[in-house]
């Protein structure tokens, strides 16, 4: 069987999978459009939320990431897990308690006000909205890299397989296939790390196998790939190279983004009780680790691996790493992983000096300059995309033709599950939050799973007409989407709780001052509108506001939302009676059973 | 009425103080192990590298891990204690 059948093969499946369960799993109530009837295992929910939460980026990029940055790249890793923490104490158990269906909801009703509630929606919208159209994108690579057909079809039928379940069958249809695609993202993760820390380390699980020793060297894998690396003049891989400032921000940055985000918040409404709340957020991440624990061992091997393909004679004990330098190898003797990743153009191949061989290494190290000309090098002329990392990973490693199946069944059930959940998000705010809070409050309960059902189909096509036609913006979405749920949601949310003073005129002030601060610091490097060009300085380091870059400036917009919401709040009357009585409700588990859905 | 108010107050209270606590160990492990305290820990050796490597790449996560357990395990005891559970 050819590699394309074995791919469709593996794909098809998994569609069938999701169809199968879109049949079976339709909602026939708003409660379970949007909760899913408020009835799903903390373990299962768990597990929702851990595919809900790891996108195609989680799934493909993100080792990459990390075998580029080494150590400093550990922000991804902290900061998109260590969220789950803050959820689980700060946020999860009260907004369960509250029992209502969507993030501006508890705004509205806490914050006793139309406009709290609006601004909440806006916020959520454009957040999620950015947040949709890398999932778009990605399922639009992935299935043109692995079935052969033009990125364009493949959004087209990524956005078919999830109309089929996200609009009949709402949170329910989506909670069930989003357990399915969990399963098939990990085992294809899983598998070629697993036979990748075999060959390097002899231990097969990919954790432990990155802190063992290399078994053809016979030196500590990690101290094997600083060696390595720094013999071609890269940055040492283990190494601290600095910039404590914005490895600190970024890392809070990712973890109060993560907590704010609505996709991942109603994740934790589907659950049957208060203390569910609590267990399914740490059964979420317990999910969430098994891939980003394995995804450091993925970088550091595959960065190995990839190194000592063009450097052969650095694979085994290395005496002379000046000789073993000299002899990267012949390009017509490149293994067949690197032929066939050429084609896709995700690995490109200039002869600079014109000697034949692969010359890889970091050209823009002013202190390996010498060494450079010493060598007769005229520069790097490998260029290599992070995603290879994961995608070529079975490849590299030899595995049979099915593991690379899975991988593209992987990448894809990644892309489908968290688009899914936004556009649930999405959906939900505009029918609930929108049509039947604001708009049009005699709604029947009929009318509003229908408005819910159109909402859903419209967000579905705004995502693939935003997939189609990215907009200039779409690699900084994620710089926008965790900047707005930083400083934006996450505050209102969490003086919403843990304060009674909080009243609706600080909690408006608080969202805009938020809001517009990360927005302008934004714009002001990244453009506009993220209009290239338009930027008012140039986006580095040395411009940067006390060294702060525009993706850790989270916090920042943090703390202005909750110094003016501070001082306008108290400035102002205290909120009603009745809503101080709610949030001191919302902090005892006892009657969550009993609160009425509407 | 009273007895329920304060009983109510204190079971906040506790629930704050678990919070804290847990919280302090959270920053503990990831913005002090894992980047601000690195230096000290390089005197660790783990694995061909050092602990605060460690922490950044797994450690804080396994942390997080079991910090959110111990809080929901906690969090069920205090529930009942107070007779605020559901």
């Amino acid at each position: 069987m050819s590699q394309f059948a074995i791919n469709l093969l593996f794909v098809g499946a998994s569609f069938a999978l999701y169809i199968g369960i879109a049949v079976w799993a339709r909602a026939g109530s708003t409660k379970e459009f949007y909760v899913a009837g408020g009835g799903v295992h903390p373990i299962t929910n768990g597990m929702a939320t851990a595919a809900d939460w790891m996108s195609a980026a989680s799934f493909i990029s993100m080792a990459g990431l990390i075998a580029a940055g080494g150590y400093t790249a550990s922000t991804f890793l902290m900061g998109w897990t260590g969220g789950y923490v803050i959820l689980a104490m700060l946020l999860a158990p009260y907004l369960r308690k509250f029992g209502k269906f969507t993030v501006p909801d508890f705004i509205g009703d806490r914050f006793y006000s139309r406009t709290a509630r609006v601004i909440a929606v806006i916020c959520l919208i454009v957040a999620s909205v950015t947040y949709v159209i890398g999932q778009m994108t990605g399922a639009g690579v992935a299935f043109s890299r692995f079935l052969e057909v033009p990125s364009s079809m493949g959004i087209w039928i990524a956005a078919a397989i999830v109309f089929l379940y996200a609009v009949f069958g709402g949170m329910k249809g989506i909670t069930y296939t989003q357990v399915a695609q969990y399963v098939v993202l990990i085992i294809a993760y899983t598998i070629p790390a697993v036979f990748i820390a075999m060959q390097l380390t002899g231990n097969p699980i990919p954790m432990f196998g990155m802190f063992s020793t290399h078994t053809e060297s016979g030196v500590p894998l990690l101290q094997k790939l600083n060696e390595v690396v720094v013999a071609l003049g890269f940055q040492s891989y283990t190494g601290d190279n600095g910039g404590k400032l914005n490895m600190f921000l970024l890392t809070l940055s990712l973890m109060i983004g993560t907590a704010g985000l609505p996709h991942v918040i109603i994740r934790f409404f589907t659950v049957p009780k208060v203390a569910d709340a609590r267990w399914s957020a740490g059964w979420a991440l317990v999910f969430i680790a098994l891939l980003y624990l394995t995804a450091p061992a993925v970088a550091s091997m595959a960065r190995l691996n990839l190194m000592t393909t063009i450097y052969p004679e650095m694979t085994g004990q290395v005496e002379n790493y000046e000789a073993a330098a000299a002899n990267p190898i012949r390009y017509e003797d490149r293994p067949d992983w690197i032929r066939s990743w050429e084609d896709t153009g995700l690995i490109t191949f200039t002869d600079h000096n014109n000697d034949g061989r692969i010359q890889f290494y970091n050209d823009a190290n002013p202190d390996f300059a010498a060494t450079e000309s010493e060598r007769g090098w005229a520069g790097n002329e490998l260029v290599v995309n992070n995603d290879i990392m994961v995608l070529a990973n079975p490849e590299i490693a030899n595995l049979p033709a099915w593991v690379i199946g899975l991988i593209a069944a992987g990448g894809i059930a990644a892309a489908l599950s968290t688009a899914a959940g936004l556009l649930l998000a999405i959906s939900s705010a505009i029918s609930h939050d929108l049509i039947k809070k604001t708009i049009n409050p005699n709604i029947t309960e009929k009318g509003e799973m229908q408005a819910a059902r159109i909402s859903m189909a419209g967000a579905i096509l705004l995502a693939t007409y935003l997939g189609l036609n990215p907009p200039g913006f779409a690699a900084q979405t994620v710089a926008l989407a965790f900047g707005i749920a930083a400083a934006t949601l996450f505050p209102v949310l969490m003086m919403g709780i843990f304060s009674t003073r909080m009243n609706s005129t600080g909690a408006i002030c608080g969202m805009l001052a938020g809001l517009i601060t990360t927005l302008l610091y934004l714009f002001t490097y990244l453009g506009w509108f993220f209009i290239p060009g338009t930027n008012m300085l140039a986006n580095t380091p040395e411009n940067w506001l006390f060294g702060i870059s525009p993706l850790g400036f989270g916090p920042i917009g943090a703390l202005a939302n909750f110094v003016v919401a501070f001082a306008v709040s108290r400035a102002t009357a205290p909120p009603p009676m009745e809503i101080q009585e709610l949030v001191e409700s919302v902090r005892y588990p006892k009657g969550a059973g009993m609160a009425v859905s509407h | 009425m009273a007895d329920d108010k304060s009983n109510a107050a204190a079971y906040w209270r506790a629930n704050l103080r678990l919070i804290i606590g847990c919280m302090i160990v959270w920053a503990f492990v990831s913005y002090g192990c894992a980047i601000l305290l690195r230096p000290l820990l390089a005197g660790i050796p783990v694995g061909g590298t050092d602990l605060g490597f460690w922490f950044a790449q797994q450690g804080s996560i396994l942390t997080f891990i079991g910090l959110i357990f111990f809080y929901a395990w906690r969090m069920n005891r205090i529930d009942r204690q107070f007779g605020l559970g559901e």
